[in-house]
């Protein structure tokens, strides 16, 4: 008869010193013996919980975390100083990344300029659409999407919306990316009566929640009830706006739940998607490409559900005009069109697709707009 | 009356005990270096109770803070990297606050200062390291300027410097935004604004045999001689005798006015400093990224320096660690990114309080020693 097997004290001992000998020599192997698997790392400028720009990129780790065979490691409220140079180098060094996603525009330049030539066998991917071939080391990507489109159908929706037919926008900075926003959003509006005005209010910070929180009251105050924004969290600007009355289109992430009732729809991006993709691009052996750009068709950028307010009218165009944007090549700038100054910008016959470059220079608001670049 | 006797048998043995023996003068300099000291280890006991309520690790915290600041060779020119503004902008505290003023406003100084540096080096065609120190002279110019007038408005207006040099801050960021949006704006920089980038000749590099910058450089040694101007010079002679007593330095005779403002524009002249040097070593142009908290961070430092400009270096290199660290604990003990901030104001409070503490201790009070 066989006495059940049963652990002496000894083996017991035996055992457990082995296995904490093991995971001590796991833990001192070095990196590239796990660089077998992807790892791969996230840096945002603010909290990544913020309803906007950088919640948007963590919503994009959160999916890449439940890829299989990935590791995925974040960093927030990095600042774009050399701070960001040494919480990337601390990724390499400490985590063993060989991926990495800086995402604040800022990063660019220097800082990602400056470690990737340090750094060859690494991938950085950028967002922002900086990247030339001439000027930047091939290791670095960029990706963008034409989020433009979505502050357009947010118009159509805000058009059927408004009735005092005023529509407002607090903006961070008059720059580029900014600019085409607030126009396409106008022009949105127009799509659906050509009397509505923009009035456009500048913070000059990209988060600042005392100025933002002014100038959405301002706005209101002037007689505007439909409220977008393009500031990094739109979190403020949202609550304000809908605690006053107004209905708000979102910007970045989905912050309907900030405002159930007053939330009409919002231009959200889509990074889940882009981010999945680049990794098993990565995963299957193959080379992401150095610039990427996509917009709605691509699946770069989504719009949130429709909200409770919305009209079957607004329903209809809104779908209507999506599906034309979806077919690729629509242009929102076409001739005849002035500027708010009086200036031609596109004569009769003359129109910007969506993916056109001239766009990314823009410099001016389109008539309708009240306020100034400068 | 009798004298007493140097040499007596104490406790301590056969040591000059007297108040003004050896011994003594031992016990009142450790006074300043092992109270700082206690404090700082008690407010790192206390974050590490704060931690555990949260129920993770102390242990594996500071840990992580050892090994990601000070653990290995990258780890150190982390920290050394984000140590090196706060050297200087901690100057542009400690400096009047030896004359008993509050300047909180250093991060106006930086903005400006690099942006001085931003225009020098895109309306003056040149390189080289003569070409570098004439940048680095008109920040300090525009650094001295700017906290020089919240001197000036303290002595001849009576205006509250800690106040005035706050708001000065938020109007310097301003209009560093519009020179650099708009005056000074390189047309190509379109998403981005920034002033023309500078030129490789006119940008200052790493550290012989690191990957650090020689803003490193610039700060210890703005530190030691900050540390000469004040415990060295009749001039820190008279500032400190002023921030004692106002009244009596003024009866002495001593140039208050000039005193503070002097001060004041040294300490507004080494953040400009940090400006440039962000802006020639880091950024390579000036644009909305200097405003960064440098300045505000610098604060931290000199308090927990006590204002004393020698102290000031390894206190920064301590906070530059601390920062360092930050990312590994965020991504190894899923916490948030705010917990360093919680240590140091933790470690600033306790700091803080300890300043109550001094004289009060018998083992650093000869005169008390006689007493039992």
């Amino acid at each position: 008869m066989k006495t059940p097997k049963q652990t002496s004290r000894r083996s017991f001992l035996k055992t457990s010193a082995g296995v904490a000998g093991m995971l001590a020599f796991g833990g001192l192997l070095p990196q590239t013996a796990r660089a077998s698997k992807l790892s791969v790392g996230f840096i945002y400028v603010g909290p990544k919980d913020d309803y906007g720009y950088n919640q948007s990129h963590a919503e994009g780790a959160a999916a890449v975390k439940q890829m299989p065979g990935v590791s995925v490691v974040e960093e927030e409220n990095v600042p774009e100083t050399v701070d960001v140079q040494k919480t990337m180098e601390s990724m390499i060094n400490f985590d063993g990344v060989n991926l990495l996603f800086p995402t604040s525009f800022g990063y660019f330049n220097p800082h990602i300029l400056e470690l990737a030539p340090k750094y060859p066998d690494l991938r950085f991917e950028h967002c922002g659409g900086l990247w030339s071939a001439d000027k930047h080391p091939s290791n670095v990507g960029s990706y963008f999407g034409y989020i433009g489109m979505g502050q357009y159908l947010n118009g159509v929706v805000a058009g059927h919306t408004s009735k005092s037919k005023k529509i407002g926008f607090v903006a961070a900075k008059p720059i580029p990316q900014v600019l085409l926003n607030i126009n396409s959003f106008l022009l949105g509006a127009r799509s659906v009566d050509p009397n509505i005005t923009c009035q456009v209010i500048f913070t000059g910070e990209w988060s600042l929640a005392v100025k933002e929180a002014e100038a959405t009251n301002a706005l209101v105050d002037q007689g505007v009830d439909v409220v977008t924004c393009h500031v990094d969290g739109p979190k403020v600007v949202m609550e304000t706006a809908a605690g006053r009355g107004a209905y708000v289109c979102g910007y970045h992430a989905n912050q309907s739940p900030l405002a159930p009732d007053k939330y009409l729809t919002g231009a959200e991006w889509n990074w889940a998607k882009v981010y999945t993709d680049m990794v098993k691009t990565v995963q299957s052996g193959g080379q992401i490409d150095n610039f990427v750009r996509g917009g709605l068709a691509e699946g770069f950028i989504k719009m949130s559900p429709l909200g409770p307010a919305v009209t079957d009218t607004a329903r209809n165009q809104f779908a209507a005009t999506q599906s034309e944007i979806l077919k690729g090549g629509y242009a929102v700038i076409k001739g005849p069109m002035k500027d708010n100054k009086g200036k031609v910008i596109a004569g009769s016959g003359q129109s910007f697709a969506e993916t056109d470059v001239a766009l990314e220079s823009m410099n001016y608001l389109v008539e309708g707009v009240i306020g100034s670049t400068s | 009356m009798t004298m007493p006797a140097p040499y007596q048998v104490s406790r301590f043995g056969l040591i000059d005990t007297s108040p003004t023996g050896t011994l003594a003068a031992l016990a009142r300099r450790s006074e300043g270096l092992a109270i700082p000291l206690a404090a700082l280890l008690a407010g790192l006991l206390l974050f590490g109770l704060f931690l555990l309520m949260l129920g993770k690790s102390p242990v594996e915290y500071y840990a992580l803070v050892y090994k990601a600041g000070f653990g290995t060779a990258f780890s150190w020119q982390n920290t050394l990297s984000r140590a090196a503004p706060l050297l200087l902008t901690a100057l542009c505290v400690a400096l009047p606050a030896r004359l008993g003023l509050v300047v909180i406003g250093g991060e106006g100084a930086i903005v400006l200062g690099g942006v001085a540096a931003g225009a020098v080096a895109m309306l003056i065609p040149g390189g080289g390291t003569g070409f570098i120190l004439m940048m680095a002279m008109f920040a300090m110019l525009t650094g001295a300027l700017w906290i020089g007038l919240v001197g000036l408005m303290r002595f001849y207006r009576g205006v509250n410097e800690t106040i005035a040099s706050l708001l000065m801050a938020y109007i310097g960021i301003a209009l560093m935004n519009h020179l650099v949006e708009g005056p000074l704006r390189d047309p190509n920089s379109l998403n981005k604004p920034s002033t023309l980038p500078l030129t490789p000749e006119q940008r200052i590099g790493d550290l012989p045999g690191m990957d650090v910058h020689w803003g490193l450089a610039f700060g210890i040694v703005a530190c030691v001689v900050a540390w000469i101007l004040i415990e060295r010079t009749r001039w820190g002679f008279a500032a400190r005798i002023a921030g004692g007593n106002v009244r009596a330095a003024q009866i002495q005779g001593l140039p208050v006015g000039w005193l503070i403002v002097g001060f004041t524009a040294l300490g507004g002249a080494f953040a400009g400093l940090a400006g440039m040097i962000e802006v020639a070593a880091v950024h390579g142009s000036a644009n909305a990224s200097l405003a960064a908290g440098y300045g505000y961070t610098g604060i931290l430092v000199a308090f927990l320096a006590r204002h004393n400009p020698l102290a000031i270096i390894p206190v920064a290199i301590l906070l530059g660690g601390f920062e360092a660290a930050n990312g590994l604990v965020q991504r190894r003990m899923d916490l948030p990114d705010a917990t360093v901030l919680v240590m140091q104001g933790m470690v600033f409070i306790v700091i803080l309080m300890s300043e109550t503490l001094y004289g009060r201790c018998k083992l650093f009070t000869p005169e008390k020693w006689r007493a039992t």
